[in-house]
């Protein structure tokens, strides 16, 4: 209770941490620091309290008294003090004082029997309180490592991107040269086919007039021997067959 | 504080000190909080820690009725 107003002050801090971090604090009740400086870690906890004698006088009175006293000092003070209170019944011995002593031997009796069972105990459930937390927190730094190796991962992939747009930038490039020597060959080809068509355009003109010229020649030629001119090349002809056949004898 | 004040200085010490009620409250918050820090606020609390405050509490309440007790003297006189 007297720690509320504490927490809003000191758990801003607190609160602006991760909520796993968060939780790994068990008491946020402690002093902290109010100056926004010595925020995290939280100093651990003290592994044993104030040491206290008999469970009822803390250790730093008998310390006050040892340089005086020595030892037996804090003794003798309290049995001073009692047999002092008793014998001028500032202290009245009744039925009341005969209560308490029978509630004070059972509650030692209790404590002394089973003290130590029920620390381990409490001392079990603390630890795991502090396991789980601890859990917790590993849990976090694992995550976090393994996000820093995905991170340098992701950056050794950013180097290698180089290579990979060069590779590609070489395919575009081919890709450009491939297509622009495919048009060029059917440019030349188109041009080839054009050209070709004009020599065989001119080819045909001129086997047409050969041809046509040729017949003409023949036509005319046949059309001026005359039968007369005939009979005489007919008898020309028989004339040189025989005596080619005589010459042809001769050599049989 | 308390404890490092000499005894012949203790009248100036207290005339110093602040008797507000935020100072008061202060006071005590303070006086809780060291007592808590020291015996109950760590890992191995012992039985002192609150035994110390019940035994405080004892004395008080007889204190207390200290006026009533006065009449259960077995002695008048000592």
């Amino acid at each position: 209770a007297l720690s509320a107003p504490l927490l809003p002050s000191a758990p801003a801090a607190l609160r602006s941490l991760p909520p796993p971090v968060a939780a790994s604090v068990l008491h946020t009740t402690r002093q902290l620091h109010t100056t926004q400086q010595c925020l995290a870690p939280l100093p651990p906890l003290p592994e044993k309290g104030g040491e206290v004698r008999y469970g009822l006088i803390p250790e730093e009175f008998f310390q006050f008294l040892y340089p005086k006293t020595g030892v037996t000092g804090p003794y003798m003070l309290g049995t001073g003090l009692l047999l002092y209170l008793l014998s001028k019944e500032i202290y009245v011995v009744n039925h009341e004082t005969v209560a308490a002593v029978c509630i004070l031997s059972v509650i030692i009796y209790g404590v002394k029997k089973y003290g130590s069972a029920v620390a381990a105990f409490a001392d079990k459930l603390n630890e795991e309180k502090v396991a789980t937390a601890l859990a917790v927190k590993n849990e976090a730094i694992k995550s976090l490592e393994t996000a820093i190796e995905e991170e340098k991962k992701e950056q050794w992939r950013v180097e290698g991107c180089s290579y990979l747009f060069d590779a590609k930038r070489n395919n575009v490039a081919m890709l450009l040269e491939t297509n622009y020597r495919e048009r060029l060959l059917t440019v030349y080809n188109e041009v080839k086919k054009r050209l070709d068509y004009q020599v065989a355009m001119q080819n045909l003109k001129r086997q047409k007039e050969q041809d046509h010229m040729i017949q003409w020649v023949e036509k005319s030629v046949v059309q001026s021997i005359t039968p007369q001119q005939q009979k005489e090349s007919i008898a020309k002809c028989i004339l040189d067959l025989k005596a080619l056949s005589k010459s042809v004898q001769a050599t049989v | 504080m308390l404890l490092d004040v000499k005894l012949g200085q203790l009248p100036t010490w207290l005339a110093m000190r602040d008797f507000t009620p935020g100072g008061i409250v202060g006071a005590l918050r303070r006086g809780y909080d060291r007592y808590y820090n020291k015996y109950i606020n760590v890992k191995k609390g012992g039985l002192g820690g609150i035994s110390m405050l019940l035994a405080g509490y004892v004395v008080v309440s007889y204190i207390w009725s200290y006026s009533h007790l006065k009449h259960d003297r077995h002695r008048k006189y000592h």
